[in-house]
């Protein structure tokens, strides 16, 4: 065991506990970024003036009639910055643009007294516009080889030569819409200028590291003129981790120029229509199977919709590349990677990070050709699963593969997975417009940044005369539970009580180059930080107190008469990294955290409508530090993936009319979301016994990404309800995300069919 | 727990009381959002999420008359981000900083965060809100008969259908309100619902060259209503989207949600006469399961929320043709009974009603008074809404059915459809093509085809003209299923 894994007894680790600001929760008392606004004085409001074409040149901006609105302090142009006119990471994201590149995209921003005068003064705007061009779709940019970044490719092994001796070879396509991350908050920032110019930035942001760049470029300033935090975040779901930028930029110029505190906090219309989404993706795939159901090869291409500029679709792509394999051996593989470059806002980081949608090809394939093989799905699958000694396409070994399986066993007994097959079965005849389905699918899901530089992290903590303790980390909150676990590492270093320690908001003047809390990391990372911060410190103490065992009060304070430093920076990398871009081999992953799930739905064969009748799920957290935290990412994750699959509709205007590029679902009154009716009405959780991972901290495994992915189970049981309405042996095509629509198609198309040969090749 | 809000004995015209506090209304104008008015108070708890009653992020509590129309009070929840802080004057408000504190919470804040029901946070006061409006819902009581959508304590879950959560998926927050209990007998909120609720006063204010306008009566009502710029408000759920989200600033709003001429409900041997100004809960109690079709409705009729301000004459003022209404209201061959100064009153069959995309026969200065319903009701009667999502979505196909059964024959048939046309309409032709015919499945799948073919849908962000074309036609084969047996 290691020492970073190893766990005192009496651990404050591992207890379950709320959320450490549940109680503010509750009553309303947690403070986000905009409910400082009313807090602070003479704050300036800010709207944007948005492109009404997906793409054009402005050919002329006329700002003056803004003037006229009263309450109108000023406008914000390209003219006023002093810096840099880019607040992209990869520098292709112009602030104030001279041509637009997406429907809704910022051209300059307006300060009012309040935000209905700088709405009206914005309206006031003019700006024309010369039409361009615009390319909405995957398909449409396939066709018109709009590309942008680096295009990857990755694999093992004569792939032709393996599908060349296939048993059964299929081919096939694969596209899936994109997804809204809808954090209940939107994006804000309040940006102020001290008496020193010290710029500070309160901002809604997942890096608040990056943000801090990127506001200091616009200004022209170095970086420890600005400095960022976030309180917490009211969701975040990687929409925030490049996303927040713009915005904090906005308002930081703002303030620079005006003097005064500016507030920047997009209306849900405007977050949804100019900030980034979860990727679309389209796959091109030929598959070749044994005689025996086993994976021989795969050539897959996939295409991502990156929309206008590159932000992190490289990263989005390689995670995707990564994780096609999903739980699966395949010996012999190809995969070509690119990215679309389209007229839609920027696609960027959303939970799962391009690994969903590289999963989503594997499982769409082995759901499709399962009945083409006449091979029970259950059966394809774990005929399939990785053996402990191989390794991944990328060559990374696939450690602890067996827990995919004892995790699926698992939830086939606690699922009584076999008994309700049959009742399903039974249910299905004697119901001819209802069918029933149960699948199960799996999940393996790599840790750490693909990028070996990201997976490093820093901590300050302090402990103060009197024994009590405050934490600082690069890490920030957004619901996820990473402060709770912070404070449980803190208490359980330090051997205090969790009542001794406390947590200070994440600023970028406490904790310098942080990385973005993604990537599932965050407790991984910070919490391995604010062990060895820790850790500097009892040793110090321990020479103190010297073997007498005195009490934590008294050895600090005696301490601090010893003048024995009692605060102490942390740090921690992740060891055992590497990865090379260019050949895409290596090991960019610490581990795998694993997972199974089973869900069984009910579809309705008059309108394709459907519910989730129960879900079972068992999912490897390693030796949680947090039950309950994990438990709530567990479950939640599972219904935002479910969301994705099956009801969020990402639509945008793909005529040739004047509103073409559109986005036609920006609000929640046309974006839905999951709501009570899409939980599922049976949730059993259980996490994996005997689930100790060495490498991470206390033992434990990331928990916030992975468990989305175990809704493909969703989607495969509706895959195959919709196969019980036509004859045995079907094969279903299911869009995704399989809205009722989407299904009602499918279950009406299999109603249809004719029964099959059966497959005898 | 917080100190409740304090009992009202004389009405306050200049100010709202808000967790007991009286909080003048000094900058507010008739668009100023209730939501606004709060967070610019520091009552940053409930929170914009959407600024259109989908998201319930800006659930507040409001002292209400019970919606059965008992005596004494009732908690209920709206959505704050729509209705304006003006017709909330001389209300009582309740937020999630007044049910409790940290250091004492209320039951269902406690109950919250115990069970994990908050991750990031951001929905949860609304959340807590909408939970304890169920939580002192007078008739909740404890009942062996749960089901997908009841705690055994009586929690109906639907009272949460107005609140999206994207963190938790949901579970822990179910778990904690069926995990609540009866209130306490010194629960001050429980104890204030033996009060009366106060009654909204006439109020006027103006600001930003707009007036908001309560008028006493309904005589005053349509005075004010003749005004050129006057548009009629009642729970703004409708109004309010336009305001936050398309930017429209009417210049003259009439509040009518709290006018007793519109808030009726009259059983007579031949009709159900409906007040156009009780909202649709208030229907749905008052109703109390009498008209059972209507049951299959009001839950599928947004949410708990928008149910408490949205009235059935702002459903059919608008002239929307996706209202969830008018199909229903179609197929039971209701009227609208329409009142002003100019013409006195009149009575439309809504079949005439609608004229084009949200346009009605309803003239300036006109209001809607009464919707009523002939009865008795047909025996066979459903109502059919195709959405992506069970609760609170807008329907992509809406079909109203009542049809009677004479000898194995349909004897007569009216059928309401939405979101097939510009207007909500009558299937008239599959009407014609029912009548008379044997009920029966050969029968139901060739008159299926004709009622596919009602209507001029459309492709649009909800679903495909093709998808629409064919729930009409699914629509009457599953009626048949769930009701054709035995007739």
């Amino acid at each position: 065991m290691s020492e970073l894994s190893q766990r005192p007894e009496h651990a404050v680790v591992g207890e379950g506990m709320p959320h450490e600001s549940a109680a503010l929760h509750v009553t309303g008392r947690a403070i986000y970024t905009d409910d400082l606004t009313p807090r602070t004085k003479g704050v300036l409001h800010a709207w944007p003036v948005q492109s009404p074409h997906a793409h054009a040149r402005i050919t002329r901006l006329h700002i003056e009639p803004a003037y006229g609105e009263p309450g109108v302090v000023r406008v914000l142009t390209a003219g006023d910055v002093p810096g840099l006119n880019d607040s992209g990471i990869k520098h292709d994201e112009p602030l104030f643009p001279t041509e637009v590149m997406y429907h809704g995209q910022g051209v300059c921003w307006v300060l009012g007294e309040t935000l209905e005068a700088a709405r009206r003064g914005a309206g006031r705007i003019e700006v024309d516009y010369e039409p361009l061009p615009a390319l909405l779709t995957i398909r449409e940019a396939i066709a018109a080889r709009s590309f942008q970044g680096v295009m990857p490719g990755a694999g093992r092994g004569d792939v032709e030569e393996a599908l060349a001796r296939a048993a059964h070879v299929f081919e096939g396509e694969t596209e899936m819409a994109g997804q809204e991350q809808f954090y209940l908050e939107t994006h804000a920032s309040l940006a102020e200028v001290d008496d020193n110019g010290q710029v500070f930035v309160q901002s809604s942001t997942q890096h608040p590291t990056e943000t801090q760049e990127v506001v200091a470029h616009v200004l022209g300033l170095s970086s420890h003129a600005v400095t960022v935090q976030c309180l917490r975040m009211g969701g975040g779901f990687g929409g925030k981790e490049t996303q927040a930028n713009p915005y904090a930029a906005v308002a930081a110029l703002g303030a620079t120029v005006t003097g005064r505190p500016v507030r920047v906090r997009l209306t849900r219309a405007q977050d949804i229509t100019m900030t980034g989404k979860r990727h679309g993706f389209h796959a091109g795939w030929r598959v070749g199977f044994d005689d025996t159901g086993h994976l021989v090869a795969l050539d897959t291409t996939l295409t991502s919709d990156g929309g206008w500029s590159l932000d992190l679709s490289e990263p989005v792509l390689a995670r995707a590349i990564c994780h096609v394999d999903n739980a699966y051996w395949i010996p012999a593989i190809r995969i070509h990677g690119r990215v679309a470059r389209t007229h839609k806002t920027s696609q960027t980081a959303f939970r799962g990070f391009g690994g969903p949608q590289g999963m989503l090809v594997i499982e769409d394939i082995l759901g499709r050709c399962a009945p083409l093989l006449g091979i029970d799905p259950l059966d394809l699958r774990r005929r399939n699963f990785y053996a402990e000694g191989q390794e991944t396409p990328y060559g990374q070994p696939v450690r602890h593969a067996d827990r995919v399986r004892v995790a699926w066993d698992q939830v086939l007994a606690t699922g009584d997975v076999v008994r309700r097959t049959q009742e399903i079965a039974a249910f299905n005849a004697a119901h001819a417009h209802t069918k029933r389905a149960l699948a199960v699918t799996p999940v393996k899901f790599g840790i750490s940044f693909n990028l070996t530089a990201f997976n490093q992290a820093g901590a300050l903590v302090h402990v103060y005369k009197d024994g009590s303790v405050l934490i600082n980390h690069g890490g920030t909150e957004m619901g996820q539970g990473l402060h709770t676990k912070m404070l449980q590492v803190a208490a359980t270093s330090l051997g205090v009580p969790l009542s001794r320690v406390r947590l200070a908001p994440t600023r970028t003047d406490k904790v310098p180059n942080t990385s973005a809390t993604a990537a599932s990391s965050g407790s991984d990372l910070n919490g391995a930080a604010i062990k060895n911060a820790c850790e500097q410190i009892t040793a110090r103490l321990a020479e103190v107190d010297d073997g007498r065992n005195l009490a934590w009060d008294e050895l600090v304070r005696e301490a601090y008469f010893a003048r024995v430093p009692l605060f102490a920076a942390g740090y921690y990398r992740t060891e055992g990294l590497h990865w090379d871009a260019t050949v895409f081999r290596g090991t960019p992953f610490k581990y795998f955290a694993y997972g199974v799930a089973a869900a069984e739905v009910e579809v309705d064969g008059f309108t394709g409508a459907y519910r989730t009748r129960r879900v079972d799920i068992v999912h490897d957290v390693g030796d949680s530090l947090s039950p309950l935290v994990d438990l709530g990412q567990i479950e939640g994750g599972f219904v935002q993936g479910a969301g994705w699959l099956t009801l969020e509709d990402l639509r945008w205007d793909t005529t040739e009319g004047e509103h073409r590029g559109r986005l036609t679902t920006q609000a929640a009154s046309t974006y839905k979301l999951p709501s009570f009716s899409e939980m599922p009405e049976d949730f059993r959780v259980a996490t994996l016994e005997h689930a100790h991972e060495d490498g991470a901290v206390y033992g434990s495994k990331a928990v916030g990404e992975p468990p989305l992915m175990l809704a493909f189970s969703v989607r495969e049981a509706l895959r195959q309800a919709c196969a019980a309405f036509g004859p045995a042996g079907i094969s279903v095509e299911l869009p995704s995300p399989a809205t009722p629509e989407a299904v009602y198609w499918a279950l009406d198309t299999a109603r249809r069919a004719v029964a099959p040969e059966p497959a005898g090749a | 727990m917080a100190e409740p809000s304090g009992i009202v004995t004389s009405a306050i015209t200049d100010a709202v009381l808000v967790n007991g506090e009286r909080l003048a209304l000094e900058g507010v104008t008739p668009h100023t959002t209730a939501l606004d008015f709060l967070r610019d108070r520091g009552l940053t708890g409930a929170k914009e999420g959407c600024a259109e009653g989908e998201c319930g992020a800006c659930c507040v509590l409001v002292a209400r008359p019970p919606a059965d129309g008992s005596p004494g009070t009732e908690w209920t929840s709206i959505n704050a981000c729509l209705i304006s802080a003006a017709a909330l004057i001389g209300q009582e408000v309740v937020t999630a900083e007044g049910l409790g504190t940290p250091d004492d919470l209320h039951p269902v804040q406690q109950e919250m965060a115990e069970r994990g029901g908050s991750q990031c946070g951001y929905c949860t006061p609304g959340f807590v809100c909408s939970m304890a409006a169920e939580y002192y819902r007078a008739d909740r009581a404890p009942s062996s008969s749960a089901n997908g959508t009841h705690g055994d304590n009586g929690f109906d879950l639907h009272a949460l259908s107005g609140n999206l959560c994207r963190c938790t998926g949901y579970r822990p927050i179910r778990d904690a309100a069926y995990a609540l209990r009866q209130p306490p007998p010194d629960d001050p909120f429980a104890v204030r619902r033996a009060a009366t609720a106060p009654v909204p006063p006439p109020t006027r204010l103006q600001g930003d060259g707009a007036a908001f306008v309560r008028p006493r009566d309904l005589a005053m009502a349509l005075a004010l209503l003749t005004d050129r710029d006057a548009v009629p408000v009642a729970g703004a759920t409708d109004l309010g989207v336009e305001i936050n989200l398309r930017g429209s600033r009417p210049g003259f709003l009439v509040a009518v949600d709290r006018l007793e001429g519109l808030r009726r409900l009259e059983w007579h041997d031949d009709e159900l006469r409906i007040g156009a100004g009780l909202t649709l809960t208030e229907i749905e109690r008052r109703l109390a399961g009498r008209i059972p079709v209507l049951d299959e409705f009001f839950w599928q009729f947004a949410s708990r929320p928008i149910r408490n301000g949205a009235t059935l004459g702002g459903n059919l003022g608008t002239g929307s043709p996706i209202g969830d209404s008018p199909p229903l209201l179609l197929a039971l061959g209701a009227d609208v009974v329409l009142v002003s100064t100019e013409r006195g009153e009149r009575r439309v069959p809504l079949t005439d009603y609608f004229t084009g995309y949200r346009a009605t026969v309803r003239q300036h200065g006109e209001l809607i008074k009464e919707v009523v319903v002939p009865l008795p009701i047909a025996p066979v009667t459903a109502f059919h809404k195709i959405a992506k999502r069970r609760y609170d979505d807008i329907s992509s196909v809406a079909v109203g059915y009542a049809l009677d059964v004479e000898d194995g024959a349909v004897s007569s048939v009216r059928i309401g459809l939405g979101g097939v046309a510009a207007t909500p309409i009558r299937a008239y032709d599959t009407e014609a093509a029912l009548t008379g015919q044997p009920w029966t499945q050969d029968t139901v799948d060739a008159v299926a085809e004709v009622l596919a073919a009602e209507g001029t849908p459309i492709d649009d962000q909800r679903s495909s003209a093709r998808y629409r074309s064919a729930m009409l036609g699914q629509s009457l084969r599953k009626l048949y299923a769930e009701q054709g047996a035995g007739r």
